[in-house]
């Protein structure tokens, strides 16, 4: 499994042709306490770049782009619940959704972990 | 991902502003206890210290510590001064004893609100705290209306803290403050509006029992050069924290009370705000204040509009700007919104067609296509506390 990163702060965990995406740990510290996540229907499609998924903070609501094109597969269902998991793992079991690849070449556009790193580094 | 934030960074509509914040006495006592810095109303504020959720459940069970420097603190004085102020105020300022504060609005010939404030009878002086990204053109304003024999003055070396929640009297009272003037009541005694002037060992402070949570507390006054050992002081006592922005508007909005730039602004007036408190009995019946004529045909006729409390179902919160329908047609918009930590629910205020105002009435509130349902409810959400 490989995770890559985008500049708008979500990852994208590849397994075989399936993503799982969330938003990283420092995306959550920005936003603080996440109160509501609206999650992508199952079997929809998403566009790179789309924005299918809004988390709600207590201050505001923010856009979770797409890093890839392709067919909403699964979502986290447990955040209905508890949308505070993105707060407290937002890089594991505060998940979004999971997306079929389209087009896995579009992974060669995103960061990997030291490049995204060093990008939060720079902000 | 991309952040639309509506309650805490939209005053881009005040063209005069600095094009740097500016630094306010506490920057660097928040920077040195994890304050997350953001831009407000011209300065740098402190927006959150460990989370907005957390903080907000603090203030409302044990006592938070809001810098609000950024607010405008004026002095209006010299013979009349309470005349004058009656020309632009709807309130009974005459009426306003010595040691005493009442809520108050700053109106347009149209009757629209220019700002929010608190007036105070500091016995020689009035005292005002205006909001502090509309304080420049609240001062030109005055500055305008005033006969030139009244003084007016902004008193930028002074900082302004308040301090709230059920253990704020405990907190404040640990202090020894000293009343400056015999027959003055020691702190804890003040009741909420009451002010007086103190003294923390040599340092002045004017203390009234007020603030904007809707928990009892006090709002003190301190020169700039002694806000952080007060700070610290207060810091030091059990159950005190220092407490961000952006807990201090979820907890406004959960005590009902409007935010200027949002929920008030020149296009709404005193009666569509349900601010109809603010104008006295004998200001009804005489007028004489600027926007007068607008404001009593509103008493007298109503208004097309009014502002309302919203609870929303499930946990998606509606923000300001999001339109407001009945069945299909649409009645408004909000004003503000978010998720009440205390409530564990979104809530909202929004201004709605008057016919659709009443409690209980059921709407909906369009969230990204999404029709959310809301319904009517009586503000505040969370009752006052105030010490009376």
């Amino acid at each position: 499994m490989t995770t890559y990163y985008t500049k708008d702060h979500e990852w994208i965990a590849v397994e075989g042709d399936t993503g799982t995406v969330g938003i990283t740990d420092y995306a959550q510290g920005q936003l603080g306490d996440i109160t509501f996540v609206e999650l992508p229907e199952v079997g929809s499609a998403v566009k790179q770049g789309d924005a299918p998924c809004v988390v709600d903070s207590v201050k505001a609501a923010s856009d979770v782009y797409a890093p890839v094109s392709g067919e909403v597969s699964d979502v986290n269902e447990a955040l209905g619940d508890a949308p505070e998991l993105v707060n407290t793992e937002a890089e594991s079991g505060g998940w979004l959704f999971r997306v079929t690849l389209a087009d896995a070449g579009q992974l060669g556009g995103l960061m990997d972990r030291a490049a995204y790193d060093e990008y939060v580094k720079g902000l | 991902m991309s952040a639309d934030d509506a309650s805490i960074e939209a005053n881009d509509n005040f063209d005069d502003l600095p094009p740097e914040p500016e630094v306010l006495p506490l920057d660097a006592w928040h920077r040195a206890r994890g304050a997350r810095m953001v831009e407000f109303a011209g300065y740098w504020m402190p927006v959150q210290y460990e989370g907005i959720i957390a903080e907000h459940l603090w203030t409302r069970e044990h006592a938070g510590l809001f810098d609000v420097s950024h607010m405008g603190q004026l002095v209006v004085s010299g013979e009349g001064a309470a005349e004058a102020l009656e020309a632009l105020l709807p309130g009974d300022v005459s009426a306003l004893k010595p040691g005493r504060q009442r809520y108050s609005l700053l109106l347009d010939e149209n009757g629209g609100i220019l700002d929010d404030l608190m007036v105070t009878n500091r016995g020689d002086h009035y005292y005002l705290v205006v909001n502090g990204a509309t304080k420049w053109d609240d001062i030109a304003h005055l500055r305008e209306h005033l006969p030139d024999e009244i003084t007016l003055n902004l008193l930028d070396e002074h900082g302004l803290l308040a301090l709230q929640g059920p253990d704020a009297a405990a907190a404040l009272g640990a202090l020894g403050l000293r009343p400056a003037f015999e027959g003055m009541p020691p702190v804890t005694d003040l009741r909420f509006m009451q002010a007086a002037a103190y003294y923390w060992s040599e340092v002045p402070l004017g203390v009234s029992r007020s603030g904007y949570t809707g928990e009892d507390g006090y709002e003190i006054s301190v020169r700039g050069e002694d806000i952080a050992a007060l700070a610290d002081a207060l810091c030091a006592q059990p159950h005190v924290k220092p407490i961000g922005l952006g807990a201090r508007d979820s907890l406004r909005l959960d005590a009902g009370l409007p935010l200027y730039g949002h929920d008030l602004s020149p296009e709404t007036g005193p009666v569509s705000a349900c601010l109809g408190f603010a104008i006295s009995k004998r200001r009804r019946a005489e007028g004489g204040f600027l926007g007068a004529e607008a404001v009593l045909a509103a008493l007298a006729n109503g208004t097309a509009t009014t502002r309302v409390g919203l609870a929303l179902e499930g946990r998606q919160a509606a923000r300001e700007g999001a339109l407001v329908f009945a069945e299909d047609q649409e009645v408004g918009r909000v004003t503000s919104g978010g998720f009440s930590p205390s409530l564990n629910h979104p809530i909202a205020m929004a201004y709605v067609a008057t016919a659709h105002a009443a409690e209980g009435t059921a709407l909906t509130i369009d969230v990204r296509g999404k029709r959310l349902p809301a319904r009517v409810v009586h503000m505040p959400f969370v009752p006052h506390r105030y010490f009376r």
